[in-house]
């Protein structure tokens, strides 16, 4: 094609025109965020892929700022964190908004997943947008423990240990793996300096998939409440000026309840013990994770017992990486045609029901397994919750979401988004998809 | 159908999520330990800020009875700045104390008086020498061991001033103490403070508890000397951001008027 067949950045000044025209990022950008067609009837829970956007950048820009001033040696790296908190100028608070950010990145993280899960977005076509967002789980999760290792304090050191232990748990080569993760034969300075590096890389590594995440995105266009695709333009809304707009509401909320912790309670999500230095000879009482770990935390301590040939060891850390791969093929567990969990009545108690269960293996995860429950009652220890909170994960995606697919009846879904959005008049199927609404 | 119930439905949702996520953060380390009993901190609260007179007050008590064996390597004698001691005051604290300096021009390490730009000078040279006069055991160092335990300075408070004879069913190991705040109970450090122990500079009567009061006073601004600034900027970018929420809430309500949603 010659040049000057492609003359697309309509309006904009003649530079903007020039570049467009060899490079056509003004198009895109017109294309993709500007004209992009979304629903018009996406909810509040519609932010947070926004709002982990600016998670995201806010965590890396921080991060740079904060690796000027962090030195990656196990002589060094507990003071150099302290240095920030204390010399650097603004670094305490540097440090206090990418702690307190980990924390609302995987608030955000989790919000989003459970509405994709309540309203089906990983249902076809969005199999491949819903695989991408778990393996930003992952890689998410990844830098997330080894950023908490950086600042070397007794969690920082003991959280290494047991973490990179589990995987000396895989047959033949878990040992080799171990040595790997180490740089050695214990956690020492080579494991910090390399989860320096990988936590460093990662990051980018993770703007790569939410890049193919937001392409997948594009292509299918978003879900939304009632999970019916749009049939025209009378469903959607240009993404500018209207959703630019709620994201930027929805944002600023989710950033105000976050500063509240960084400037009020910073150390509220943290672990007071990671406020000692490392000490490789001193175990804590109690190894915990940070929260956003605590239910996969439970889900691991809780196959305490050998499966068949399988050690309780592995069998624990299977499960954990279980619980992250049912996820994964979700769409195809999954095989109810209904997309939101509005339409689907029995589904819908079973979503609120694994909710609770991953907020109980949450405080499973939090505290000793052989630990009372309630005090006084001798029989009920927090394993017991355990095996309770870990079968019925399981259980929920593995046999309750194939069956429902074929037992359950949805209800009447809404012909359009329109029609369920003017409700009044047209069938009673819009007038039940959305009685919150109607309030 | 109205945005408020609709707001007021997503936000709650997301409140539940977000104190659930909350609820399961900070998790107990308790033990067998007793509970230390609740304070009322000068520096709590979104509006707390240090008590000076108590913070000067309980430096003089770290420097005469807890520097003995702890340290308190993350503050500078400058940092002391911030408590509202002057420069000759900080520069007459810092010179009681020596450190190791060089090497010089003919390669000799040598010894000076401590500078304000100097961290405080530790007790012991080394975590080994630490451990060899303390029974094995180095007492910690207290820059941060307000932040170190879940209710810190309530902890700290209740472990000076708890110390007791042992119950007699109990039998305290030798080169132990017993404290029904420590977890486990039983303490190597002996108890540290005494009536009078500290002759306060400024004539306040140096109870024991006077004298934890005022310790806890200082070691918290120790572990966290940002904090008074840190509030205050806090409460410029939250009535920022209340008000930017407000403005673009506006801005959303105008631009989609005219949609039914």
């Amino acid at each position: 094609m010659s040049a000057g067949t492609h003359q697309t950045g309509g309006t904009g000044s003649g530079l903007v025109k020039w570049i467009d025209s060899r490079l056509p990022v003004f198009t895109y950008l017109q294309k993709e965020y500007a004209e992009f067609e979304a629903p018009r009837n996406f909810n509040w829970f519609w932010n947070f892929g926004a709002i982990l956007t600016f998670m995201l950048v806010m965590m890396i820009a921080t991060g740079i700022f904060l690796a000027m001033q962090y030195q990656p040696n196990t002589m060094l790296a507990f003071d150099s964190v302290e240095r920030i908190m204390r010399d650097v100028n603004f670094g305490w608070l540097l440090r206090y908004l990418h702690a307190n950010g980990a924390s609302f990145f995987f608030i955000a993280v989790y919000i989003h997943m459970f509405r994709g899960m309540y309203y089906g977005s990983y249902k076809a076509p969005r199999e491949l947008l819903w695989m991408l967002g778990v393996i930003i789980l992952l890689l998410l999760m990844a830098t997330a423990f080894m950023g908490y290792v950086l600042p070397w304090g007794q969690m920082s050191f003991w959280g290494a240990t047991v973490i990179t232990n589990l995987f000396s748990a895989i047959p033949l080569v878990g040992d080799m793996i171990v040595t790997l993760l180490w740089g050695g034969f214990s956690v020492d300075n080579p494991t910090l300096n390399r989860f320096f590096a990988l936590h460093y890389l990662f990051p980018f590594l993770i703007f790569g998939v939410v890049i193919l995440h937001v392409i997948a995105l594009h292509v299918t266009g978003s879900n939304n409440p009632t999970g019916v695709d749009p049939k025209g333009p009378q469903d959607t809304v240009p993404f500018h000026p209207y959703y630019t707009l709620k994201d930027s509401v929805g944002l600023a909320v989710f950033v105000t309840i976050m500063a509240a912790f960084v400037f009020f309670a910073p150390d509220y999500f943290g672990e007071p013990e990671n406020y000692l230095e490392a000490a490789p000879l001193k175990t804590p009482a109690h190894i915990v994770p940070e929260w956003y770990f605590l239910p996969f935390y439970a889900i691991l301590r809780s196959i305490d017992f050998d499966i068949w040939f399988i050690e309780a060891k592995l069998g624990g850390v299977l499960a954990m990486f279980g619980s992250i791969f049912v996820l994964f093929v979700l769409p195809w567990l999954d095989k109810s045609p209904v997309r939101s969990g509005r339409f689907r009545p029995v589904f819908k108690w079973f979503f609120l029901i694994l909710l609770l269960d991953c907020l109980l293996l949450g405080y499973v995860g939090g505290h000793s397994p052989d630990n009372k429950v309630f005090e006084g009652v001798e029989w009920l220890k927090v394993i017991h919750l355990g095996y309770l909170g870990t079968f019925w994960y399981f259980f929920h995606f593995l046999i309750l979401l194939p069956l429902l697919g074929i037992f359950e009846r949805p209800k009447p879904l809404p012909k359009s988004i329109s029609e369920s959005v003017l409700g009044g008049g047209s069938t009673g199927a819009a007038a039940t998809a959305k009685p919150m609404e109607k309030a | 159908m109205s945005i408020v119930s609709k707001l007021r439905h997503t936000a709650l949702a997301a409140g539940i999520a977000l104190g659930a996520a909350a609820a399961s953060g900070p998790v107990l380390a308790a033990g067998d330990a007793a509970h230390p009993e609740a304070q009322d901190w000068h520096f709590e609260g979104i509006f707390g800020t240090v008590d000076r007179a108590s913070a000067q007050r309980g430096l003089q008590v770290y420097l005469e009875v807890c520097a003995t064996c702890h340290g308190l390597r993350q503050v500078a004698y400058r940092n002391l700045h911030d408590l509202g001691f002057t420069e000759e005051e900080i520069k007459a604290i810092a010179a009681n104390y020596e450190v190791t300096d060089g090497p010089n021009d003919e390669g000799e390490m040598f010894q000076r008086a401590a500078l304000p730009s100097d961290k405080f000078v530790s007790p012991f040279a080394n975590e080994e020498a630490a451990k060899a006069a303390n029974n094995g055991a180095a007492p910690p160092d207290l820059s941060l061991q307000v932040k170190a335990h879940a209710g810190g300075p309530d902890y700290i408070y209740a472990l000076l001033t708890g110390y007791k004879d042992a119950p007699a069913d109990k039998e305290v190991p030798a080169g132990s103490n017993y404290n029904p705040y420590f977890p486990g109970e039983f303490i190597a450090m002996p108890a540290p403070l005494f009536e009078d122990g500290t002759a306060y500079t400024d004539g306040t009567n140096a109870t024991v508890q006077q004298q934890a009061w005022d310790v806890v006073n200082f070691l918290q601004w120790a572990a966290q000397p940002e904090m008074e600034a840190r509030k205050k900027l806090g409460f410029k970018v939250v009535i920022f951001l209340i008000i930017l929420t407000a403005i673009l809430y506006a801005a959303k309500r105008k631009m989609w008027s005219n949609v039914h949603h």
